[in-house]
């Protein structure tokens, strides 16, 4: 009989604490599976951010680090340097990598540091309870912009595109932004994720996947609903596909084959 | 064996230690008075083909720091004052996460930027938990440059045997002055045994996690209690001092660092003049080494602490001391090194001789 | 044995490079040692100044604030040097650029006109040279018996054909203190 469905060996098989429709567990078991695919669980350390996703170690059957708030690329920097051979998974929310730590991130990146980020990117803070993030769209409410994101009497800003940004940075080898709102998109952001890892192992620069996810809870919304304001919403600011592509020959024929 | 004398100012001096104690990782941000360091650390890392990284913030630094230390390595960053402040965030979690890294202060002047003179104003920020939350780490206070070099080499074994980031509290004296050193054999960081709280490596063993969350507050209260144990131990096991003429003192200069090089000049001056003056040197400013300087309390026994501050130590020292003998203070701060002359004159005021 | 001397100038005279060579010298004679420089914040022409200490005992305060021998380089470095030198110290002073005579008449003043013999010799950069030999003729507080070894450890390989011309700058400053 042909087995069609296991549970990642990299993922501890308990319930998360996530919300109902929360983006995040569909994300990890992206990111275990292809540990497991990979064979790399014993030589793998995640950097769990500040943030929901800070349980992260409660699920993940492996390593892991936890740094202050925004500090992530910079913990990654340390420990990838210590073991260059271990797979560094530098998991950050929007808060985390494009607010606080945005320092960090942009230097990490052009250092050409051979972890790879995973940025979670769901447009509000999660776990301090819906406030604006630095990726919140324009007229988005948040509890900190009670009548919507206003970048110009308020002086709010606007939705930072990370993998824009990053990607003029010549350490940046790979980036490319997937979702996780259908079966089509997840399948796609495991591509991604597969493609990051692979060159990371491989040695080649920095590379990021950046992942649109629900927050129905902070949104306001049922997980359905917030599948489609993701697709209608957040998918025509923050554009699906690979954003860079400079690995190397062979790592763009193994993906392929 | 000790290797021939070489002169060195005390930035470098540490430096060379700190390569020779086999530090794997060095991150650091430029900063005076103390760039000499980073600088020595980016040749001689490179060099030994280990790593070095110029980091884009003293916060990103310090990160790094916590990164390379979380595998087990052995990892330091150095800095002066405002830029320790600013590592302040990354020590508390170190703390918390029990993880053993090295860390010097440079001290400048402060507070805000200040002056890039050296200064002793640090001392409440490095011996009460600099950071936020309760915590303490060892605090090591050379006063020349052949200690620095050895609290530095020391400083990542104590780093080790208790699970937390130490600091060298130096200051621009310390760091730009030039004497003669004498190094400890280097030891090799590929022979150095492997943690079994590290991350990496993970065969046979469950999942390491080092963090510094704890959401249930039996819990954490159980996990603080248990960190103050070993606090408990330290204080019991690692007071050091220097202690010169106490004995017959009349009167007893405390002073740690730079502020000790002057009380000796000073205690050397009035002891020519007949007057029984000792010295009191801090050499662990956390633990404070409270045991001995309480033996020497006395109703007939003054102190003086000295410091290149408005008066920081001096509370250690007054607690210590629990009233029962006078202490009193002489300082100078914004950079200024108090000369020898100067605290003789205050010597003698207060034995009124 | 203690001596404490404060070196002055301005930057360019190799003040640095004389105080440091001082201390190594003591150093490598067995002596404990500390240099402690103090620069203007301008990278070139500004103030120089160092505390230099050797002594066969522990060294209290590097900062040296009532110096056993002062060296004035310069004009503008006589009053400070004037106003800390101890009772009955040594001033040494490079006559070629300091015209004025200090007023105190408590201490021992040598003339040295550091640049004219350093020209003599070939460069006027030799001056701080000849000053060091000077001073350690004034003071007696090092021997300077291994010179030519310790010029080569101090200066290093690479630069080890200077050695001559610097020994050579030594001996004059040494020649010209009166006995």
């Amino acid at each position: 009989m042909e087995a069609i469905y296991a549970h990642p060996k990299s993922l501890k098989p308990i319930q998360t604490k996530y919300c109902p429709g929360c983006g995040h567990g569909v994300i990890h078991r992206l990111i275990a599976e292809v540990i497991d695919e990979l064979g790399v669980q014993e030589k793998s350390v995640l950097l769990n951010p500040v943030g929901c996703s800070i349980w992260a170690d409660l699920y993940f059957d492996f390593d892991s680090v936890q740094v202050p708030h925004g500090r992530t690329p910079a913990g990654a920097t340390g420990i990838k340097r210590m073991l260059p051979d271990h797979l560094v998974i530098c998991y950050q929310g929007d808060g985390d990598l494009a607010a606080i730590g945005t320092g960090e991130a942009v230097h990490a990146a052009n250092r050409g540091e051979k972890f790879t980020t995973i940025f979670v990117n769901n447009a509000i803070y999660g776990m301090t309870g819906g406030q604006m993030a630095p990726t919140t769209l324009v007229g988005q409410k948040a509890t900190t912009a009670p009548f919507g994101r206003d970048p110009v009497d308020a002086g709010m800003g606007y939705p930072v595109k990370v993998l824009e940004m990053l990607a003029t940075l010549e350490g940046t080898k790979y980036l490319a932004r997937g979702a996780v709102n259908n079966v089509v998109n997840v399948r796609k952001t495991k591509q991604y994720i597969k493609k990051a890892f692979e060159a990371q192992l491989r040695g080649e620069g920095f590379t990021m996947v950046e992942i649109l996810s629900q927050c129905p809870t902070n949104w306001g919304m049922d997980p359905v609903e917030s599948n489609a304001w993701l697709e209608s919403s957040m998918m025509p600011v923050f554009k699906l596909g690979v954003l860079k592509d400079e690995l190397s020959v062979s790592a763009n024929k193994e993906a392929g084959k | 064996m000790a290797q021939e004398k070489r002169l060195m100012k005390g930035n470098e001096a540490m430096g060379e230690a700190a390569v020779r104690a086999g530090c794997q990782a060095y991150f650091g941000y430029p900063i005076t008075p103390q760039n000499e360091l980073t600088a020595y650390m980016a040749r001689h890392m490179i060099e030994k083909k280990r790593t070095f990284i110029q980091a884009e913030s003293e916060t990103s630094a310090i990160n790094m720091v916590f990164g390379a230390a979380s595998t087990g390595s052995r990892a330091m960053t150095s800095s002066s004052s405002p830029g320790i402040s600013l590592k302040q965030e990354g020590i508390s979690f170190s703390c918390g996460a029990d993880l053993p890294l090295v860390i010097i202060n440079v001290q400048r002047a402060g507070p805000g930027l200040g002056g890039i003179a050296p200064a002793q104003g640090d001392y409440f920020q490095a011996t009460r938990g600099g950071g936020h939350g309760d915590y303490y780490h060892l605090v090591l206070a050379p006063k020349s440059v052949q200690e620095a070099a050895d609290l530095t080499y020391e400083a990542f074994d104590l780093a080790e045997q208790w699970r937390m980031p130490v600091m060298v509290l130096a200051d621009g004296m310390i760091g730009q002055m030039m004497e003669g050193v004498s190094f400890k054999e280097p030891k090799d960081p590929a022979k150095m045994p492997r943690k079994p709280w590290a991350v990496g490596h993970q065969k046979n063993r469950e999942a390491n996690h080092i963090a510094s969350t704890q959401l249930d507050p039996e819990k954490f209260n159980i996990v603080i209690d248990e960190r103050f144990r070993r606090y408990d131990e330290i204080k019991a096991k690692m007071q050091r001092y220097e202690e010169q003429e106490c004995a017959d003192a009349d009167l007893v200069l405390v002073a740690y660092g730079t502020s000790a090089r002057v009380s000796l000049g000073a205690m050397q001056m009035a002891r020519e003049l007949g007057l029984k003056v000792g010295m009191f040197r801090p050499i662990t400013l956390w633990p404070f080494p409270e045991k001995r300087l309480s033996e020497l309390a006395d109703p007939k026994r003054k102190f003086l602490c000295v410091e290149m501050s408005k008066g920081q130590m001096i509370q250690d020292v007054r607690l210590t001391l629990n009233g029962r003998s006078e202490v009193s203070f002489f300082g100078r701060s914004g950079g200024l090194i108090p000369t020898e002359e100067d605290l003789l004159a205050e010597i003698r005021r207060i034995l009124n001789k | 044995m203690t001596e404490k001397t404060f070196m002055a100038g301005f930057g360019g005279q190799g003040i640095i490079s004389m105080g440091q060579l001082w201390v190594y010298c003591g150093m490598k004679e067995g002596l404990e040692v500390s240099f402690f420089p103090f620069y203007g914040a301008e990278k070139r022409g500004g103030i120089a100044r160092a505390s230099v200490i050797v002594s066969s005992k522990e060294i209290a305060s590097p900062l040296v604030t009532t110096p056993d021998s002062a060296i004035v380089m310069n004009m503008d470095s006589l009053p400070l040097c004037e106003e800390n030198l101890k009772p009955n110290g040594i001033m040494l002073v490079n006559s070629s650029l300091v015209k004025t005579s200090p007023k105190r008449k408590d201490v021992k003043v040598v003339n040295i006109p550091c640049n004219e013999i350093a020209e003599s010799i070939g460069d006027v950069k030799f001056a701080n040279m000849v000053m060091f030999g000077a001073l350690a003729k004034a003071t007696g507080a090092l021997k300077l018996d291994k010179l030519e070894e310790v010029l080569v450890s101090f200066f290093g390989e690479g630069k080890s054909k200077f050695v001559p011309l610097n020994m050579q700058a030594i001996e004059e400053g040494k020649k010209a203190v009166a006995v």
